[in-house]
């Protein structure tokens, strides 16, 4: 076994591990590093099946901007120590085996379907150049679109994110 | 040149979805709900590059990149619901959203 392949499955393992530990922490501040983890695995991931520009981005937009986003929402409600007793209100086993149930059945079709056949990648690294032609070529209306879709997020958390209204908030107390 | 099991890179990409389907289905509080839909979107991300890679081809790191702009674009809009929702009730339990009319 190379050394990239066992980079590969311990990459994988804590991914895995740091996702299982974000849907069951108590403190979101806990969860979120441990989110913080398994994006920095998957970012391996990609570096290790060849795709450099990929895992740059998800280091820096998704594991940098996006978290830090999570990071000010979280600072900004100034959780106390209640809301973790009221998660552990909230997480009894009861509610878990349900939806727990219907996710292992879906997994276990994705696995049967995907042990049909064993094909190896051989890993060719993309590199950002051949990512960027093909970015400004055949997806040119895509980005145009995303950056669309990035104003209109732009605008509408600004429109949502103001404080309420004086009158408002006096007809409310 | 290396070879890793392309069934792997798609499997891990499929337990990473199982596990974020079930955050949002199991937790009642909204910021573990986003935070289960970014690890959702991560691992459909992952789909695509490890397509992409398999036929060496730039096109799922492109959509890759798409699918980071919707999920920053998803986040900036619902972590500003989650805090009008704050200023409102006073609580981040989802089912007090359906107390809203309209």
């Amino acid at each position: 076994m190379s050394l990239e392949l066992v980079l590969f499955y311990l990459a994988s393992a804590t991914a895995i591990f740091a996702t299982l530990m974000t849907i069951t922490r108590l403190n979101a501040a806990h969860a979120l590093l441990y989110l913080i983890a398994s994006l920095l695995s998957v970012a391996v991931i990609f570096y290790l099946i060849g795709a450099p520009f990929a895992a740059s981005l998800e280091v820096i937009v998704y594991a940098g901007a996006i978290m830090v986003l999570f990071v000010f929402v979280i600072m900004m409600l100034n959780l106390g120590r209640q809301t973790v007793d009221q998660e552990r209100q909230w997480l009894n086993p009861t509610i878990w085996i349900g939806p727990g149930i219907i996710c292992a059945v879906l997994l276990a079709e994705i696995v049967i379907l995907l042990a049909q056949k064993e094909r190896l990648l051989e890993t060719v690294v993309v590199t950002p150049k051949a990512v960027g032609i093909s970015l400004f070529g055949p997806y040119l209306l895509a980005v145009e679109l995303a950056s669309m879709l990035l104003l209109a997020g732009l605008v509408g958390a600004y429109h949502l994110g103001r404080p309420l209204a004086k009158k408002q908030q006096g007809r409310d107390e | 040149m290396i070879s890793i099991p392309i069934e792997h890179c798609l499997l891990l990409s499929a337990i990473l979805f199982c596990l974020g389907l079930l955050g949002v289905l199991v937790r009642r509080n909204i910021i573990f709900v986003l935070m289960s839909m970014e690890i959702m979107l991560n691992a459909i991300g992952l789909a695509f590059v490890s397509g992409g890679a398999r036929w060496a081809q730039p096109d799922g790191q492109v959509m890759f990149l798409l699918v980071i702009t919707l999920a920053a674009a998803e986040v900036a809009i619902g972590l500003a619901l989650v805090l009008q929702l704050y200023q409102r009730f006073k609580t981040l339990d989802i089912t007090s959203l359906s107390k809203m009319k309209g």
